[in-house]
């Protein structure tokens, strides 16, 4: 906006009487000046569009290019398939499987995750001693490694030894097989996946419900609403564009997990599949077993790359399109 | 063991650094001195033996590098494809050591280095593994063999009224594995269902290890389909597993790790180099197993070569190292340190190695046991991708064990996998 209305100015400075060719030094100066308007700008933000170019597009580009051969990283032919692989790829049950996991793993473990973060924040706004800490607490997690938090949760999901199971025997119920059940897999994945996360959405809940305007609760509570109705009927639609972006940012990580099931597996060839039935093996475990393993079929892992962000744009715009349903006139 | 994978990341974040500081200093010889990187699965205990080259070639120092098994053969594969990153000596297991010698050009002919006249060190099919197809090239030195024994848990086989002494053990399961299964059936009675062996896939690869032909022809193609002895032993195992005998672990999983101090199972097949993890995963169990013969006869199951990818700046270095590590005074020392088995038949006759025994398994006379299970090995032919069929086999029969198909849904699938191999 502000830039076409500088050039709809220029003509203007062009006509104006004491810029004319008797005084070339000021004509230049003026030419520099308006090159420093026009140009500065895009300079500025140039370097971020160089790298991203470099780092973002050309890879996803030349992934595009690769998905369209028969490329093995063992071999220096590589024969031109067009949409072969994805062909392949669309008929193959085990790459269904993996799309099924996924998305079942991201509902598990979002949704779960954005309303317990969505309390949490809630109980944040509230008057606590040692505000800080308790702020700063939610943050742990999230600095943890995802390697060392799926490695101490592959623990506490043991058949044998875990200390999940421990309870549950203790408590009576009977012990678990997490990792052969497609269901019980799904869920020990997504409580590695919300630890890690809630608190990090909860600090970003937060920080928007500070900038709610007192009044409004002020209002509500002189309605007699309690702090729950409150939460869901004042804070929640006067966050919206936050909730929007939470669940946007928390789709595309969910649809992308990998450390998370490649090390429940364990080190040997089910961190590979995602158990020995493929239970929970994700797209990125499935791209990750073509591509990085025996064979090392770049062609093929590119073809699943590039299916992969197809799914996640789709996924991400129903979440929006879902999302933008809440009313936002309480 | 809840630190592989940690450390597999600060191994690989190692390796980045190493690689880097290599490229900084032009292969770190500025001051004369050579470092040579040597990629490792495990610890194969040559911690002193670096220390004591060092003292013998003051301008050789050395850097390890060590990874989990699979990422370390995945990431070999990889940097060898990529021509760079691979160190300047690697370790191969025997599962993937075909799958390098189908690639001569990759790495350096030791037959050139000097190790042309040192065939007669080696058993002689430990050599004939790292060899190419049209034998012109060498691509590894061999140091230990995994002549195959079976351990077993003095305390369990008591309570459960089997014999204990390892002879009579022995004796139970010395005509064939159908008998080790009988074994099986009555340690689960009499222990109410407790677990005879921890995974079924190793008792599956153990049967198939012996046979005369394994999961590949001479040809390379897969056989596992029309071989009788993987028919063979595919049933038992499966017969196994539906008598409850299976503990139902992965191997080299934490739980895996696990099973072992809590003795959870009663034996394990145990070629020489298990031995050293038994003792490392049960340190409190000292004095509690035993070692008796493996049933079905002699096989191998493991071990390893030293190779030199050709992207090693400092082969003549590397080279004069991996000899000396694998002569037989060293394959001895890592022996007696480890109890990795020397591929060296020189040592064979050896008072040194016979005479070893191992206060852990019950003073059980190692050194005799792996001695003979060496030498009664018939060498199978391992194919390229050994390894990753006995994976895929072993996920099917997982699929068995916990339930999620039949033995016939759970072999159509393994074929079906196997169909894109």
């Amino acid at each position: 906006m502000t830039i076409a209305a500088k050039s709809t100015a220029d003509p203007t400075g062009r006509s104006s009487p004491t810029a004319g060719p008797e005084r070339p030094a000021g004509r230049f100066q003026h030419l520099r000046y308006r090159l420093d308007l026009k140009a500065s700008p895009y300079l500025y933000i140039a370097p971020f569009f160089a790298l991203f170019a470099a780092f973002g597009l050309f890879p996803l580009a030349y992934t595009a290019w690769v998905s369209t051969h028969e490329w093995s990283l063992l071999s220096d032919e590589h024969a031109f398939l067009g949409l072969g692989n994805y062909q392949t790829l669309l008929s193959d049950p085990y790459f269904w499987n993996a799309l099924g996991n996924t998305l079942s793993i991201l509902l598990l473990a979002t949704v779960p995750q954005l309303l317990a973060a969505l309390l949490l924040a809630h109980l944040l706004t509230l008057r606590l001693r040692g505000q800080t800490f308790w702020r700063m607490g939610m943050l742990l997690p999230n600095v943890a490694s995802v390697v060392a938090v799926a490695v101490i949760f592959s623990q506490l999901f043991g058949r044998d030894f875990g200390l999940v199971n421990w309870v549950l025997e203790s408590l009576g119920a009977g012990r678990v097989d997490w990792q052969s059940g497609s269901a019980t897999s799904h869920i020990a994945i997504a409580v590695m996946v919300a630890w890690k996360w809630t608190g990090y959405n909860a600090l970003i809940f937060l920080a928007a419900m500070q900038a709610v305007p007192r009044e409004v609760y002020e209002a509500a509570h002189l309605d007699g609403a309690s702090r729950m109705q409150q939460l869901f009927h004042v804070t929640v639609p006067m966050i919206r564009p936050t909730i929007v972006f939470t669940v946007i940012v928390s789709t595309i990580y969910g649809l992308q997990i990998f450390a998370e099931p490649q090390l429940f597996g364990g080190g040997g060839p089910n961190g590979v599949t995602g158990g020995a039935s493929r239970q929970f093996q994700t797209l990125t475990l499935y791209l990750y077993e073509h591509g990085f393993n025996r064979g090392f079929a770049f062609g093929y892992a590119s073809a699943v790359a590039w299916t992969m962000f197809l799914v996640i744009v789709i996924v991400a715009l129903l979440n929006y399109l879902f999302i933008r349903r809440i009313r936002s006139d309480s | 063991m809840n630190t592989r994978p940690i450390r597999t990341a600060m191994a690989a974040a190692a390796a980045a650094a190493l690689a880097l500081t290599a490229a900084c200093s032009g292969g770190g010889d500025d001051d004369g001195k050579i470092t040579l990187s040597v990629g490792l699965f495990g610890d194969f205990g040559f911690g002193p033996l670096y220390e004591e080259y060092t003292k013998l070639h003051p301008e050789i120092e050395f850097e390890e590098r060590i990874a989990e098994f699979a990422d370390h053969h995945t990431n070999l594969t990889t940097h060898l494809a990529t021509g760079s990153g691979t160190a300047d000596i690697e370790a191969v297991e025997v599962g993937y050591i075909s799958q390098y010698t189908s690639q001569p050009d990759r790495f350096h002919n030791l037959l050139e280095l000097g190790a042309d006249d040192l065939e007669g060190q080696w058993l002689e099919w430990k050599w004939q593994q790292a060899l190419s197809k049209d034998g012109e090239s060498l691509i590894g030195l061999g140091t230990d063999v995994g002549g195959m024994a079976m351990c077993y848990r003095r305390d369990l086989f008591e309570q459960a009224g089997l014999p204990v002494e390892r002879d009579e053990v022995s004796a139970l399961w010395a005509a064939s594995w159908e008998d080790y299964v009988d074994v099986g059936r009555q340690y689960s009675a009499a222990t109410g269902g407790g677990y005879f062996f921890e995974s079924s896939g190793n008792m599956f690869r153990a049967m198939v290890e012996q046979a005369d032909e394994g999961v590949y022809d001479r040809e390379d193609n897969l056989v596992v389909e029309s071989n009788p002895a993987i028919g063979q032993a595919w049933d038992l195992t499966v017969e196994a597993i539906e008598a409850g005998m299976s503990n139902r672990l992965q191997a080299w999983t934490p739980e895996w790790n696990a099973g072992f101090s809590e003795g959870t199972f009663a034996t394990i097949i145990c070629p020489a180099w298990m031995t050293s993890y038994i003792e490392t995963n049960a340190p409190d169990s000292a004095g509690l197993w035993d070692i008796a013969t493996v049933p079905g006869g002699a096989g191998n199951m493991g071990g390893s070569h030293l190779v030199l990818p050709s992207q090693g700046e400092h082969p003549e270095e590397a080279y004069a190292f991996i000899e000396w590590l694998t002569a037989p005074e060293q394959q001895l020392k890592v022996f007696e340190a480890t109890g990795n088995f020397p591929s060296a038949p020189e040592l064979y006759e050896n008072e040194a190695l016979t005479g070893l025994t191992k206060a852990y398994f019950n003073d059980a006379p190692v050194g005799q046991i792996f001695t003979a299970a060496a030498q009664a090995v018939e060498p199978q032919y391992q194919g390229p991708l050994q390894g990753d069929v006995l994976a895929t086999i072993g996920q099917g029969l997982g699929r068995i064990e916990d339930g999620s198909q039949t033995p016939e849904e759970a072999w159509s699938q393994v074929l079906g996998d196997l169909e894109s191999f």
